[in-house]
């Protein structure tokens, strides 16, 4: 089980596999197969544009604006295009809602299926052996990973994206944010909190 | 196949490790590795399907022994020599010691953000109505094929009820092996925790998987 250990990783092997990249690179550049200025991007826009920020947009706008929540609980994908936010890894989006009643995780068991529009690329702790094993078995186990717990009353669904379906949980808005505005409800948005293994933050966590 | 990759419910190993305020990558080289995995697929011409295979079918020790991006590089460079766009002495060398395969296109960057934008859309035109209908009880079959499928072991045998009929979509196990999209039903299956895990499960627990018509018999 090393993904969560690759940090531990003794040096030599970190080498060989920068090396063996850096090689390929250079393979592949030699024979024209790649435009090294479009790696650059690709890196770039997945470092710096695409991100949790984008998907705590659409859940302060959906906070915000009722209609635009039904649209979005409705049909996911042009809800979320109406922000601009498409693509790769995103095609066929689904928006999940949280109640009192009913909590929703998503996992991808079989490998790192992930919504990159709206949440940017997986964190290492997502793709590694523990959360694929254990979220569909014991998600209050995950939870607690966490540091956090829901009333053993609370249900919890847990959605495997084994397709190229992409789901995107809608958190609950936390109280106190009555009048809020959209920017200052997307800052309580965590990624977590839209992956279902963390909960918004609450009005005193910011400032 | 039955490989390393299918993690859902196997035993417990360890607990989930968030890490505070993670970067996008750990290293210079999971940056290059993730955008060579993603410029490649122009050129090379494969699908989503074909890579996931490529990463997968491999010893699950070997699978479980490698970080997140080393599994996608050890799948990139298989698909590479596959297709014979490159060859083992080059990597080891460092420099392209063979002439280049001619391809048709190769990923720019003034083509990126029109790349990343489109995507890769796996929704196909229907030709025919669904076998099931929301509500109705379904078991996902007991397979085990040698090639690539994406219904994971912790469901198969098992009786769920379908959630969402999702449209008609590219049909991963045939899409992998170069058989053709042969587009199929696919559908949200929800199991309750106590079908899955038995008596001890979690009371309040249901768990979804998506599946494509073929993996499902009615229940």
């Amino acid at each position: 089980m090393s993904e969560h250990h690759h940090h531990d990783h003794d040096h030599s092997e970190l080498s060989e596999t920068e090396l063996r990249v850096r090689a390929l690179e250079t393979v592949l550049t030699e024979k024209g197969y790649i435009d090294p200025a479009a790696l650059d991007l690709l890196i770039e826009t997945y470092e710096t544009r695409v991100g949790p920020r984008n998907g705590a947009r659409v859940v302060a706008r959906a906070w915000s604006d009722g209609a635009y929540r039904a649209r979005l609980l409705a049909d996911g994908s042009p809800a979320i295009g109406e922000l601009g936010f498409a693509g790769r890894q995103g095609e066929h989006l689904i928006a999940v809602e949280n109640t009192p009643d009913l909590h929703n995780m998503v996992v991808c068991t079989l490998c790192s299926c992930y919504p990159w529009p709206v949440l940017g690329l997986p964190p290492v702790w997502y793709k590694s052996a523990p959360y694929r094993n254990k979220a569909v078995k014991d998600p209050r186990g995950v939870l607690a990973d966490f540091g956090f717990e829901l009333p053993q009353t609370t249900k919890i669904r847990v959605w495997d994206s084994t397709a190229e379906i992409r789901y995107l949980v809608l958190p609950m808005r936390p109280a106190g944010t009555e009048g809020w505005s959209e920017e200052r409800l997307a800052d309580l948005v965590t990624r977590d909190s839209m992956i279902g293994t963390g909960l918004p933050k609450q009005p005193h966590e910011v400032a | 196949m039955d490989g390393g990759q299918d993690m859902g419910g196997v035993p417990w190993s360890g607990p989930v490790a968030p890490e505070p305020n993670e970067p996008t990558f750990h290293a210079e080289w999971e940056r290059r590795a993730f955008a060579l995995t993603l410029a490649m697929s122009m050129p090379g011409g494969w699908n989503i399907d074909m890579s996931r295979f490529a990463r997968e079918n491999r010893p699950p020790d070997e699978y479980h022994a490698m970080s997140y991006y080393q599994i996608w590089l050890a799948g990139l460079e298989r698909l590479m020599l596959e297709r014979k766009l490159i060859a083992e002495d080059e990597v080891a060398a460092g420099k392209s010691l063979h002439p280049a395969k001619p391809v048709t296109r190769i990923l720019t960057s003034d083509g990126v953000a029109a790349v990343l934008h489109r995507g890769g859309p796996t929704e196909r035109e229907t030709t025919h109505p669904a076998r099931f209908a929301v509500g109705a009880g379904v078991r996902a079959k007991t397979m085990n094929p040698p090639t690539h499928t994406r219904l994971p072991g912790y469901v198969r045998g098992h009786v769920g009820t379908i959630e969402r009929v999702l449209g008609y979509h590219v049909f991963p196990d045939s899409n992998a092996t170069g058989k053709g999209e042969d587009p199929q039903w696919l559908y949200t299956v929800s199991f309750n925790g106590a079908e899955l895990w038995g008596k001890d499960s979690d009371p309040a627990l249901d768990i979804s998987i998506d599946a494509w018509e073929p993996y499902l018999d009615p229940a």
